[in-house]
């Protein structure tokens, strides 16, 4: 019988059907931040349960803590750190904190760390884990009272999904990064058609990325509703997993981690790779883009009234004008940061654009590398000082920062924000703030032309 | 949880909410976040909708209008509670009393959360939601009646199937604490992991 590499993940990791209906799964490995456990961890006391097994479990601090300093910058954040080490002594829970050497996003620490192969089953309260997919890995996220359960069973109720296969086939221009594929496969599916949804990203395109670009797709892949994202095991996969300090410890082996040949899909959707041009987004849904040599829609382009009305308030919101070129639109801030794209390979991107130019007048640009570890191989390789000569911003401390502004790194109302993060929801970056999302190298182009640049006029 | 009262069926005022793609940051900003509890959580659900940049009423918005003021139910737009993982969205609701959202799709991990909670979310064509939509502005306060046991929903002349996996059915008619009751599988969970061998088993050194 044919399996898809998602059934094979579910298949391996079942534990025992549910009368419900439900199956028990084996969580593998779990993740937790300080922001959506506390209140898992005292759903534990209140029914007098202890941790199922504690090692297999990691704490990170990453989403309210500041990024220019090692130390909480309020009393508010302080005491959600302050909980998550407490919760973690009590229940002998292995924690990266502020001023840990392995601290940073928890999604781009993981992999860093090794602690994530081929086979795996991760979870983690937190949208985003749909990154490790990158490795073969089925990771997702979950909601407090399923960190509980994991704390106190080492397992979750789970059903399993619809798949669907986005094969991205031909190779991509140069200038076109993972960021573009993803956000086109958003534009494509759209927000809310993945919903439902395993999805498993195949095709030359996804193949010939590396794996900072294969986790940049994945973690993107839960904006079109996908519980989980899937890159099949390959030759680029183990070479990153080699002398990494956990991966001879998990093995995972004994199972081919890639969807037979003959396995079927509930949808298929092929997209050519060489029709991706570098986006990004206009609107407040990360569907809503278009290429940076287009122009902003206008209701001339849509048929029924409901999608006029949600164009027009969309625009209302983001301040902009229909059928405006994106290259018109004028920024304020540049940011570079959050799990999609602030690993090395990230920052070696953008530097490429800022070497030898300035950040525009006007223009407020960060950059906060998405771990100490990221950090300090980047001031190692120089990059901290193009970023620097440039007019950038350099954060010393790792976290998710300016992309959900939790900690104190928020835009204003009104602010327009060029940003390398994942969602330009209403109110995402701050109360009123305006997000154009794209990739890092599109922020750098963007932050010194002091407008939406095109990534590929600057040699 | 025998002891516990069964909830079968939700009744009471629908207000629609027909945006699409409402995340949960908009059902929950960020600001309201900063908590180590579940509780308090009312103020800040819809909190941007609800109130103005100084904190009055937005009297404009559907839920500051009577009757839907006293609204249980909300009908709303596709891939509703969007997003970030947060359950503080789901709290939120429950604390501003809203039993049910009705609706075509909801994003995974933001049904899952609801059902934990007791909120209901039943899915319906985009038809059905048109209608309902449309029933909750005229109805001037009639009332929309979702019955768990036959997964029907009543409203004046409508009366239409709707869609809920059976799993979640049952957990929100029975009230039920997931965690305990896997807790009575634990002789499974030992025996799957008494299959794992040394390379499978994930060690995270502190």
């Amino acid at each position: 019988m044919s399996r898809t590499l998602y059934d094979k993940l579910v298949d391996a990791h079942k534990v025992c059907n549910l009368p419900d209906g439900d199956m028990l799964i084996y969580v593998d490995f779990h993740i937790m931040n300080e922001y959506t456990s506390p209140q898992a961890f005292s759903g534990l006391s209140a029914k007098r349960l202890d941790v199922w097994r504690s090692e297999a479990h990691l704490a990170v601090v990453d989403h309210v803590n500041a990024t220019r300093d090692s130390k909480p910058h309020d009393a508010a954040s302080k005491l959600l750190i302050d909980n998550l080490e407490a919760n973690c002594i009590k229940h002998g829970i292995a924690l990266y904190g502020l001023g840990d050497p392995r601290q940073g996003i928890e999604h781009v620490v993981v992999p860093e760390q090794g602690l994530v192969v081929p086979g795996m089953l991760i979870a983690c309260g937190d949208s985003h884990t749909t990154t490790y997919g990158a490795y073969g890995a089925l990771g997702f996220g979950i909601g407090t009272s399923e960190v509980e359960h994991v704390l106190a069973t080492q397992t979750l109720r789970y059903k399993r999904m619809k798949t669907m296969r986005v094969i991205v086939e031909g190779d991509t221009a140069p200038g076109v990064t993972a960021k573009d594929i993803i956000m086109k496969v958003v534009h494509v599916v759209r927000a809310g058609g993945g919903n439902g949804y395993a999805v498993e990203f195949a095709g030359s395109a996804i193949r010939d990325l590396d794996m900072a670009g294969r986790m940049t797709v994945c973690n993107m892949a839960v904006e079109l509703g996908a519980r989980a994202a899937l890159i099949a095991a390959d030759e680029i996969t183990e070479a990153a997993l080699k002398g990494h300090p956990h991966t001879g410890q998990f093995a995972f082996k004994g199972e081919n981690w890639v969807s037979d040949s003959e396995a079927v899909f509930d949808e298929e959707i092929t997209i050519s790779g060489a029709n991706i041009e570098p986006l990004i987004t206009w609107g407040t849904s990360p569907d809503q883009s278009v290429p940076i040599t287009a122009n902003v829609p206008s209701k001339l382009d849509y048929v029924s009234p409901k999608a006029k009305a949600a164009l027009e308030r969309s625009l209302k919101y983001m301040g902009l004008t229909e059928g405006q070129s994106a290259q018109s639109i004028k920024i304020d801030t540049a940011f570079i940061g959050s799990c999609t794209n602030s690993r090395i390979e990230d920052l070696r991107e953008a530097a490429k654009i800022l070497q030898g130019r300035q950040v525009a007048e006007g223009v407020e640009a960060i950059v906060v590398p998405g771990s100490a570890m990221t950090r300090i191989k980047a001031e190692a390789e120089g990059l901290r000082d193009v970023f620097e000569a440039a007019g950038f911003e350099w954060r010393p401390e790792a976290g998710c920062s300016m992309c959900l502004a939790m900690n104190d790194d928020i835009a204003m109302d009104g602010e327009r924000v060029a940003s390398s993060t994942n969602r330009n929801f209403e109110g995402r970056q701050g109360r009123g703030a305006r997000t154009h999302l794209m990739s890092p190298a599109m922020v750098a182009a963007a932050a010194v032309s002091g407008h939406l640049a095109d990534v590929r006029d600057f040699k | 949880m025998k002891d516990k009262q069964m909830m079968k069926t939700i009744k009471g005022i629908a207000a629609p909410l027909p945006l699409a793609n409402v995340d949960t940051d908009v059902i929950m900003p960020k600001r309201f976040l900063i908590t180590i509890t579940r509780e308090g959580l009312a103020d800040g659900t819809l909190a941007d909708l609800r109130f103005d940049n100084v904190g009055q009423l937005r009297p404009e918005f559907i839920l500051n209008k009577a009757p839907w003021t006293r609204a249980t139910i909300l009908i709303v737009g596709d891939n509703f509670g969007c997003g970030s993982s947060r359950e503080h969205a789901v709290w939120g609701l429950r604390q501003l009393k809203i039993d049910a959202c009705i609706g075509t799709s909801f994003a995974g991990i933001f049904y899952d959360n609801a059902r934990k909670n007791g909120l209901a979310l039943p899915i319906v064509s985009p038809k059905t939601r048109d209608a309902l939509l449309q029933f909750s502005i005229n109805a001037r306060g009639a009332k929309v009646s979702i019955n768990l046991d036959n997964r029907t929903i009543t409203a004046g002349e409508i009366s239409v199937v709707f869609e809920m996996d059976n799993a979640t059915r049952t957990s929100l008619i029975r009230g039920s604490d997931d965690t305990l009751d896997t807790l009575e599988q634990a002789a499974a969970i030992h025996d799957f992991e008494a299959t794992l061998d040394d390379s499978m088993w994930v060690n995270v050194i502190q």
